[in-house]
This record gives structure tokens, C-alpha cells and sequence, in this order.
């Protein structure tokens, strides 16, 4: 049967669930999804126009699985680590189906260090060989899982490619094992570790709303919900640019083509705050955009979530972005369909909870094979359908990630980026993090959260008050409170990122600002509270100063902080000062 | 000699299935050829076995189990291009529907196409002008761009398409060439005709390449028509080094078409019973737009869809913006209002214009202004709410200048005659002097070294 990208083949009992084959004369790389007696069902990674009954289907004797190796950092791959570069070369502009099953480049040479010698007794996990891959990133050459022994050969430092085997082992009963510069592993199965150590840093991203308001932890996990042209993409842009991962996996899952192109070109032209290093030398793209096959879009969240546990086994931290796993569980959805398996909500199937919940578990904080520690974040971006969170895909994400991040159609209309509503958003590392924010923060900033979130939410019960009867009405200190949280919501919750100051602030401006924020509001409502009228309490220069420092005051250099503070000072104390007299 | 197959299995709407076939690929063409002289096109879309399920081009009425003789041509959908199709008209499946000849050419090519490798693509930055302030200030087209038209039953959105293609320049250099490709699906003869006139009156005609299917053709060549139209865009943009402006109308009986089938097929639907893979198949049409790195030519893309009931949160409008590069949304409150075009701002958004406007494309303002119009005119929709419940002399002076901006905003800027071709300068401009109605302290979103270059507060409103 041929049904779109579903084959069934027939005389396949010798075949495995989840093995990798090719079809046809073309050579389709499909993988086999189910066997019932001796007939077997396949997807295919690839345009199945064409295709003829009687082709063959033949078998790799493998499991679907990647090349880890160097040669991934910097480069665009598609849904199963083809690179697309690669394939440009071969086949101008378009891409064309049966190409063959070509991954990182088997020829490149890299000058490796040797760090073992003979005679070295080597565990699973443990370094053999060191690549300095980028000028950012060492790739750490690892002895793969489930391989043991002591070195009896070694090559020379020097400058070899992939396949050249630069280490064998022999174990206790005399097996030899070659080790070579990559290693291979199934996309659909996790990597061992150690043990799980529990989350309890920062992940920075810059971002104000995401640092202070809703934190990310290393090792954690998010989504990022929200109807179309609400800035999801925006989002996870910013966060692959800024975010202090060591590694950042950027997943472009059935979205659009330019904008992975934008991606492309963008982000070998920013340059990593900390270390001067364009980005794009920690970044991994991996590119199933949605005119793509669909079934090759079901295989990328895993060849990219595999890429990244292979980095953190090297004891980095990496950062994954997968936008959008709405079309990976639509991808889920249509394979499902042409299966004539009996649907669930929406026509999902029954088993899209699971393999969520099998996906976001694959993040965590662990301690590696080796004893270092790494860790695997990951930003899941959600489309729901008509923008309504009550979806199936929204709502089984929700269950399994800790940190929600919902995006709002009002206030994307209203320009209002990132479009984050904080009455809805909720980060479960906020608590978990106090620790990690007193020792490299202050003390204050968990408690000064909460303090400006209630100030949220009571200016939004305000504001249905407005709605109804107009602002003229309410008392002062109410009055107050709808200024200073439009402070709050222009100033600081809002971020642009097209100005070159405002795209990343480091933590300690941002717990300046929102410091400045609050005390603005302290003094002020001491005035207010001492029978001054608004409108001399709310001086509009004072407001729109302390507004616009995300525009004019550098990130390391916040004296500008401390000056508005003064003008503050000195501004209530003198008014002060003219009513009591 | 091909074989012939003279038995089908059963005829259901679009679709036929025959058994014992053999060596027969999918997605290939066949003929059928019926009693009384017909023929007709269908392409495979399942095999299970000896047995084809086949989706005919064309009317299935007339066909009988018994009185049809089926071939296979080995081949996929596939036109044949050359430069020739320009100013002629054809129907869903390519063929010449003007009375002229069948185009002729070496260069043939699969109507699917191959998904355009990311990395070969050039990221598009070029500002095309169309001399409609709504879209040129707030919703920049830029070239290579897909940017869709979601409107309503009975809105303007075939007039302010047509105008779009009558004062677009999409190339700003004379030496270089550019066309369109209209696609009509599913639509109403006066319709095609409105576009066909409007052609005409742009003195176009011989740059236009026109596919149309109109709303009593069959069904199943509204799935082959936008995918030909693309195909001939393809090949005048990427062969030909044209800029090609493609105009689609209208996506909603696309989709509607491909849920027929879909129910015919006997699948398993999702959403309002369109078929699960509605997005990675819309996806195939819009991806194809765009520019690349070895080619001087160009796709824009211009799909109208109307939205039923005006819904948005519909799965046509819904997936086409996940797909799409923003939106123009018309309004009907815009619309009975007598505003002309009726374009809702809030809800359109360009996601190209960021990267195609300000210093060195348009004008160093246009960031900021757009910004600024924006938040104001989402403002000015919270002052109207309160006005209709405490009415308009109640509100406070501040918010009786929104009030102000709201309608200089509608009936000035947004509104311009069918003709009226506004430079982006002059749109700009008439952005600063409305602007200047509101309180200078509440342009929080412009840089204020703009606001001292460019407002002039005493001269429009003393």
C-alpha cells in the first residue's frame, strides 16, 4: 500500500519495530512504524511520488540513529541530521527526494589531542580525545555507553577525519573495540547518565519578564503558547540569541522556510556578550520546515533532543528550541491517520500525552557518565488552533513543563512584545531558584516579584473598574496604582528587541530597574498617603525618565539607575516639603 | 502500447478505483477516456495492493464502471512552460481556455515542485510600495513575501487586491522584468471578470498569466490550480528572472475542495471535519513563494481567503497565519462604515517589514511610527468601550483626544480612494500629522529625537 508518506510492505517478519530502510528504486529512507505478521508498516522521510508496488524495501539493520560527532555546531540540518548544505550542493535550490542517508561530513579533517594513553583503563562516558570544534566550543571525544576497557593502541595528535579509527580498547575477555571520532546512537532512545542531580540554576536569558518574572532553570522545562503572530518564534529567536547555554539546539519544526534562512543569516552576525564569539558557533539548527516531508518532522524533535544530550554528556549545559511542537504532534496526528488508528481528541491520537511527556522528560540536570555536570533545557513552542489554550496540545504540555509562558493576542496587537501575559504565565522554578537569586542577586528579588505581580493583578481588577465607570472616578491611590503598573508594563515588561540595548539586560540592571520601579511607587504613594493629589505626584518627566532607562542606561554602567533615583528623592521630598508647609 | 483498463470498482464524487492494475506509480497521471468521446484527467493518490484509488480532474458524471477505458501515462502531473503563457488563460489543469493553442515547450515540470532548501534561500528585505497607507505604514509588503488577505463574504478584498496589482512596484529597476500569475479557485464568474478587467484597465494584460477555475468547475482541479499557478510562477521567476506577483482567490474553497475529497477518501478529519494534514498541504502552496541566492527572480505571494462567519480563529485563516508572513485583515465594522479599504490594523502584521523598513529602505521613522499608530489605535478601542457605557462628554480630556485620533485615524489614513497611489513618504507624513493629536508625552514609542525632527504639532492643528 501506498498512502502518502505510509508504506506497507509485505514478507517483512525479519524486519524490527523502529528499524531504519531504504524503499524503492530512489532509495527512500523510511523507518518501520509497525509489523503484524508479515506485513509491515513504514514511514518515509521522504516525497513518496512515484513510488510503485513491488519496489523493495530493504533493511539496514538498524535502528533510526545519528552520527554525534564534530561537524554539527554551525551547521543546518534537516529533520533526520542530513546536512541541508550538503544537499544545496548536490541539488541546486530544491530539494529532492533520495538523496541517500549523508550526515556530518565523513572527509573534514580536525586536529584531535589525545588525553589517554596506553595501558589506560577507560569507562563508558569517560574522555579519550579532545576537537576544539569552534572557536567556543571543545568537543570532547567520549568513550560511547556500554563500552569498557584499556587503551592497547593510540594514534598520534594530529589531524584526522571522522572515520579513522584513533583509539582501541580491549575489554576483560579480549574483545577489541575501535573508537573513532563519532558515535552512533538511536533518535528515539534517551542517553545514559549518572544520576539526576535536582535543578537549581538560572537560566539567563536576558529577557526581564523571563529572568525575574517567569524563570527558566538549567534543566528545565517550558512552552511558549500562543495563537499565530503573537511572537513565539520572536520568543525562542531571542532566547537562542541571548540565553547563557553553552549550546543552543534550535529545532525549526514544519514553520516557515525564511525563517530559518533569517536564522542563517543573523546569527553569524551577533556576537555572544561574554565571549565576543559570533552565536551561531554554540548553535545547531535543525531545519523541517513545512513544506518538508511530514514524517521526517515527527524525527526531528528527536534528532534534535539527542544532539543535545550528546553535548551535555561533554559536561555543557544545552539549551533546546523546538518551534513548534504543534506541528511535530500534527505530524503525530496525520501518520496516525493514514494509519486508520482510531483518533482521540481533535483526531490526535490516544498516545500524544505520552509522547509529550517522553519528550520533556528527556531535559533534566544530571551528572554525566564521566562525573561532570551538564544539563538539556527545553523552550517548546505551542501553535494552538484558533489561539485557544484549551486544545489538546496546549493542554497535555502543560502537564508535563513547569514553566508556561502564554502569549496574548491583545497585547501582541497592541505592539506590546514580549507579548507574555503575566496573569497567565507561571513559572514553578520561581520558588525552587530563591537560593540561586540570594547568592547571586540579592535577597530581594523573589520577594520583589511577588510584590510587583500583586500590583499586577490588582490593577487589572482596577481596570475592569475602569471599563465600567471611567479612571476620573476612582481615589488616588488606586489612580496610583494603574500608573505605576503602566510603568511596570511599558517599561520594564516590555523589551524591544531591535534596540541594541534593550535586546539583552544583564540581571543586575534588571533587578536595578525593577528595584528604581518599586521605589518610585513607595514614594509616590507616601505622597499620595499624605494627601497630595495625583496630579502633582505624577510628574510626566519623571515617569517618562524612569520609563525610557531600558533605552539609555548601558548594562554596565547603572549609575544612571542611581541618578533617577535622586531626581526621585529629590523631586517627593521637595513637594513633600511644599504641602506641609 | 499502454494497457487499457475498461472495468472500474466504483465511482464515488471525485474518485474512482480500479483493481488489477499493475506497475503503477503514486501520484501518476492517467486518462480516461469515456463512451461518448470525453476525456478526462485523474491522478493516483492511494494504492492498496492490485486496487488505485484515483481523484479525476474534471466532472465524474457520465462515468460508468462499464463505459470507460482507463490508461496510465507512467508520469506525474506535469505543464509545460515557456515564456508563451504570459497573457494567456488557462483552466485547473493547464490547459488553454482562451481559444488559443496548446503551449508547447522542451521545459517541462512537476505541478508538486520540491520544497525550497532553507539554505538556499535568500531572506527578502525589499520594500514594494503599494501606495496603500494601511499596508505600505502598518503592514509592509516586502518582496518574496507571502502575505494573505483575510476578509469576509461581500468586503473589498477583490477591490483592494486589484488595486494592489494595478500600483505595486514590485521592481524598482526598469531593466527588469516582472509578471503575474492569478489563480482564481472556486470563484464566481463576475469575479474573475472584475480581475480580468482590472488587468485590462492596468494595461497588464500581456504580463498576466491567468488559471481559473470557477465555481461550477469540478471540485478536484481546485486541488491542481493554485499548484499550476505556482509552477508557471516558479518557472518565470526562477527560470526566467521575472518578479512575480501571484494572486490567489480564493484559499477558503481550496480548502473546502480538499475536505470534500478528504470525506470522500473516507479519512479520519480533525478540525470542522478538514482533513489533518489541511496544514502541511497549505504549506505546500504558500512555502513556495520567497527568493533565492542563485536567482535574481522573485514570488510574492498574495492568497485571499475569506474567513466563514468572519472568523478567524477558522482552521483556513488559523493555519494559513501559522503559515503565512503575516496578515491583512478587512473588517466589516471598518466596511459598514463606509471605509474604504476596510483594513482592521489591530489583527494585520507584517513579519517581514522589521527587516525592509526604516533608514536606508523607507524612512528612518517608519519603525517608530508604525509602532506608535499601532498602540495609540489599541488604546483608542479601550476609550470607545468606556465612551458607549459613560458616554463621550464624560470622558476625560485626554481620552476625548483619542477619541479624535480614532476617527482623523479611520477616515484619513485608512481610508483612500480606489485610485489614490500615496507615496511612503506621503504616508508617513499623514501619520505624523494625525499622531499629533494625542499628547506628545504619550508617543512613548517613538525615539524623541524623531519626534523633534518630524512633529509639527502648530502646523496642522494651530
Amino acid at each position: 500500500m501506498v498512502n502518502g508518506p505510509v508504506l506497507r510492505g509485505k514478507d517483512m517478519a525479519e524486519f524490527k519495530m523502529r528499524e531504519m530502510v531504504t524503499v524503492g528504486r530512489k532509495k527512500l529512507i523510511g523507518e518501520v512504524i509497525s509489523i503484524d505478521g508479515d506485513i509491515g508498516t513504514i514511514q518515509v522521510y521522504e516525497e513518496t511520488e512515484g513510488l510503485k508496488i513491488g519496489e523493495i524495501i530493504e533493511s539496514t539493520n538498524k535502528p533510526l540513529s545519528l552520527k554525534l560527532g564534530p561537524g554539527m555546531l554551525g551547521n543546518m540540518f534537516d529533520g533526520i541530521e542530513r546536512p541541508l548544505k550538503k544537499i544545496d550542493e548536490l541539488s541546486k535550490d530544491f530539494i529532492p527526494e533520495g538523496i541517500g542517508l549523508i550526515s556530518i561530513d565523513p572527509k573534514k579533517l580536525w586536529d584531535v589531542d589525545i588525553v589517554v594513553k596506553k595501558g589506560d583503563f577507560l569507562n563508558e562516558g569517560d574522555l579519550f580525545g579532545e576537537i576544539k570544534e569552534t572557536s567556543l566550543i571543545v568537543h570532547k571525544l567520549m568513550v560511547p555507553p556500554k563500552i569498557k576497557g584499556t587503551v592497547i593502541d593510540i594514534k598520534e595528535n594530529g589531524s584526522y577525519n571522522i572515520e579513522e579509527t584513533l583509539v582501541v580498547l580491549e575489554d576483560d575477555n579480549g574483545n577489541k573495540k575501535e573508537l573513532k571520532m563519532y558515535q552512533e546512537w538511536p533518535v528515539r532512545k534517551q542517553r545514559p547518565i549518572k544520576e539526576r542531580i535536582p535543578i537549581d540554576k538560572l537560566l539567563i536569558t536576558g529577557q526581564r519578564i523571563l529572568d525575574i518574572f517567569f524563570p527558566i532553570a538549567k534543566g528545565g522545562t517550558a512552552a511558549i503558547p500562543g495563537g499565530f503572530g503573537t511572537g513565539k518564534t520572536m520568543t525562542q529567536h531571542q532566547l537562542a540569541k541571548w540565553s547563557d547555554a553553552d549550546i543552543i539546539v534550535y529545532i525549526g519544526c514544519g514553520e516557515r522556510g525564511n525563517e530559518m534562512t533569517e536564522v542563517l543569516e543573523d546569527f553569524p552576525e551577533l556576537i555572544d556578550p561574554k565571549t565576543n564569539k559570533p552565536i551561531m558557533e554554540r548553535t545547531i539548527l535543525i531545519a523541517n520546515t513545512s513544506n518538508m516531508p511530514v514524517a521526517a518532522r515527527e524525527a526531528s524533535i528527536y534528532t534534535g533532543i539527542t544532539m543535545a544530550e550528546y553535548f551535555r554528556d561533554m559536561g555543557y549545559h544545552v539549551a533546546i528550541m523546538a518551534d513548534s511542537t504543534s506541528r511535530w504532534a500534527e505530524a503525530l496526528r496525520e501518520i496516525s491517520g493514514r494509519l486508520e488508528e482510531m483518533p482521540a481528541e481533535e483526531g490526535y491520537p490516544a498516545y500524544l500525552p505520552s509522547r509529550l511527556a517522553e519528550f520533556y522528560e528527556r531535559a533534566g540536570y544530571v551528572k554525566t557518565l564521566n562525573d561532570k555536570e551538564g544539563s538539556v533545557t527545553i523552550i517548546g513552542a505551542v501553535s494552538p488552533a484558533g489561539g485557544d489554550f484549551s486544545e489538546p496540545v496546549t493542554e497535555n504540555t502543560k502537564r508535563f513543563v513547569n514553566v508556561f509562558l502564554a502569549l496574548d493576542r491583545e497585547l501582541a496587537h497592541a505592539r506590546h512584545y514580549p507579548a507574555i501575559n503575566w496573569l497567565t504565565s507561571y513559572s514553578g522554578y520561581s520558588k525552587i531558584l530563591k537560593n540561586w537569586y540570594e547568592e547571586n542577586v540579592s535577597d530581594e528579588v523573589v520577594n520583589l516579584r511577588n510584590k510587583m505581580l500583586r500590583l499586577l493583578q490588582n490593577e487589572n481588577k482596577l481596570q475592569e473598574i475602569v471599563l465600567l465607570v471611567g479612571e476620573d472616578v476612582l481615589p488616588d491611590n488606586q489612580r496610583l496604582v494603574l500608573e505605576i503598573s503602566k510603568v511596570l508594563k511599558t517599561g520594564y515588561l516590555q523589551q524591544n528587541a531591535f534596540h541594541k540595548l534593550d535586546t539583552f539586560v544583564s540581571l543586575d540592571k534588571q533587578f536595578k530597574m525593577l528595584t528604581l520601579i518599586d521605589y518610585l511607587y513607595e514614594r509616590s504613594k507616601g505622597a499620595i498617603e499624605k494627601g497630595i493629589p495625583i496630579s502633582q505626584v505624577k510628574d510626566d518627566k519623571l515617569f517618562y525618565d524612569v520609563v525610557n532607562m531600558k533605552y539609555n542606561i548601558p548594562n554596565d554602567n547603572l549609575e544612571g539607575i542611581d541618578k533617577l533615583k535622586e531626581r526621585i528623592d529629590k523631586y517627593y521630598d521637595e513637594l513633600e516639603g511644599k504641602y506641609s508647609s | 502500447m499502454k494497457k487499457e483498463y475498461l472495468l472500474l470498482d466504483k465511482v464515488e464524487g471525485p474518485l474512482i478505483v480500479l483493481s488489477g492494475i499493475e506497475n503503477v506509480g503514486y501520484g501518476e497521471v492517467l486518462d480516461i477516456k469515456v463512451d461518448n468521446g470525453e476525456t478526462k484527467k485523474g491522478k493516483v493518490i492511494k494504492i492498496e495492493g492490485d486496487k488505485v484509488v484515483v481523484q479525476v480532474f474534471e466532472s465524474t458524471s457520465g462515468i460508468s464502471v462499464k463505459n470507460t477505458a482507463v490508461t496510465f501515462t507512467g508520469k506525474p502531473f506535469e505543464l509545460e512552460l515557456s515564456k508563451d503563457i504570459l497573457g494567456r488563460t488557462f483552466n485547473g489543469i493547464g490547459e488553454p481556455i482562451d481559444g488559443g493553442g496548446k503551449v508547447y515547450s522542451s521545459d517541462v515540470y512537476n505541478i508538486n515542485g520540491r520544497p525550497i532548501n532553507p539554505v538556499a534561500r535568500r531572506y527578502p528585505r525589499n520594500f514594494i510600495q503599494t501606495g496603500i497607507s494601511s499596508i505600505d505604514g502598518l503592514t509592509t509588503l516586502i518582496r518574496g513575501q507571502k502575505l494573505p488577505i483575510f476578509s469576509g463574504n461581500g468586503l473589498t478584498h477583490n477591490e483592494l487586491a486589484a488595486q494592489i496589482v494595478k500600483q505595486a512596484k514590485i521592481s524598482e529597476d526598469i531593466d527588469e522584468e516582472f509578471g503575474i500569475v492569478f489563480a482564481a479557485i472556486g470563484v464566481k464568474h463576475d469575479d474573475a471578470d472584475y480581475f480580468r478587467k482590472s488587468f485590462e484597465k492596468a494595461d497588464a494584460t500581456d504580463r498576466v498569466v491567468m488559471y481559473i477555475n470557477y465555481a461550477d468547475d469540478p471540485i478536484a482541479e481546485r486541488i491542481t490550480i493554485p499548484r499550476c499557478a505556482l509552477t508557471a510562477a516558479e518557472y518565470l521567476a526562477f527560470k526566467e528572472n521575472m518578479h512575480i506577483l501571484v494572486v490567489m482567490t480564493d484559499i477558503t474553497n481550496y480548502s473546502e475542495a480538499l475536505r470534500e475529497i478528504s470525506s470522500a477518501r473516507e479519512e479520519v478529519p480533525s478540525r470542522k471535519g478538514y482533513p489533518g494534514y489541511l496544514y502541511s498541504d497549505l504549506a505546500s502552496l504558500y512555502e513556495r513563494a520567497g527568493m533565492l541566492k542563485r536567482k535574481k527572480g522573485s514570488i510574492t505571494l498574495l492568497p485571499i481567503l475569506t474567513m466563514p462567519n468572519d472568523d478567524i480563529t477558522h482552521p483556513v485563516p488559523d493555519l494559513t497565519g501559522y503559515i503565512t508572513e503575516g496578515q491583512v485583515v478587512l473588517g466589516r465594522e471598518l466596511f459598514q462604515k463606509n471605509i474604504y479599504p476596510p483594513v482592521n490594523i489591530l489583527p494585520s502584521l507584517s513579519r517581514l517589514m522589521k527587516d525592509g523598513i526604516g533608514e536606508g529602505f523607507t524612512r528612518k521613522d517608519h519603525p517608530d511610527v508604525s509602532n506608535q499608530l499601532f498602540s495609540s489605535y489599541s488604546k483608542v478601542q479601550e476609550v470607545r468601550a468606556l465612551s458607549q457605557i459613560i458616554g463621550e462628554d464624560d470622558l476625560s480630556e485626554n481620552d476625548k483626544l483619542y477619541m479624535k485620533f480614532g476617527r482623523e485615524f479611520e477616515s484619513r489614513f485608512i481610508t483612500q480612494g480606489i485610485n489614490e497611489n500615496r507615496s511612503i513618504e506621503k504616508t508617513l507624513d499623514l501619520a505624523w500629522e494625525i499622531l499629533s493629536i494625542l499628547p506628545t508625552e504619550d508617543l512613548d514609542r517613538i525615539d524623541p529625537e524623531l519626534i523633534d525632527k518630524y512633529l509639527r504639532k502648530e502646523d496642522y492643528y494651530g
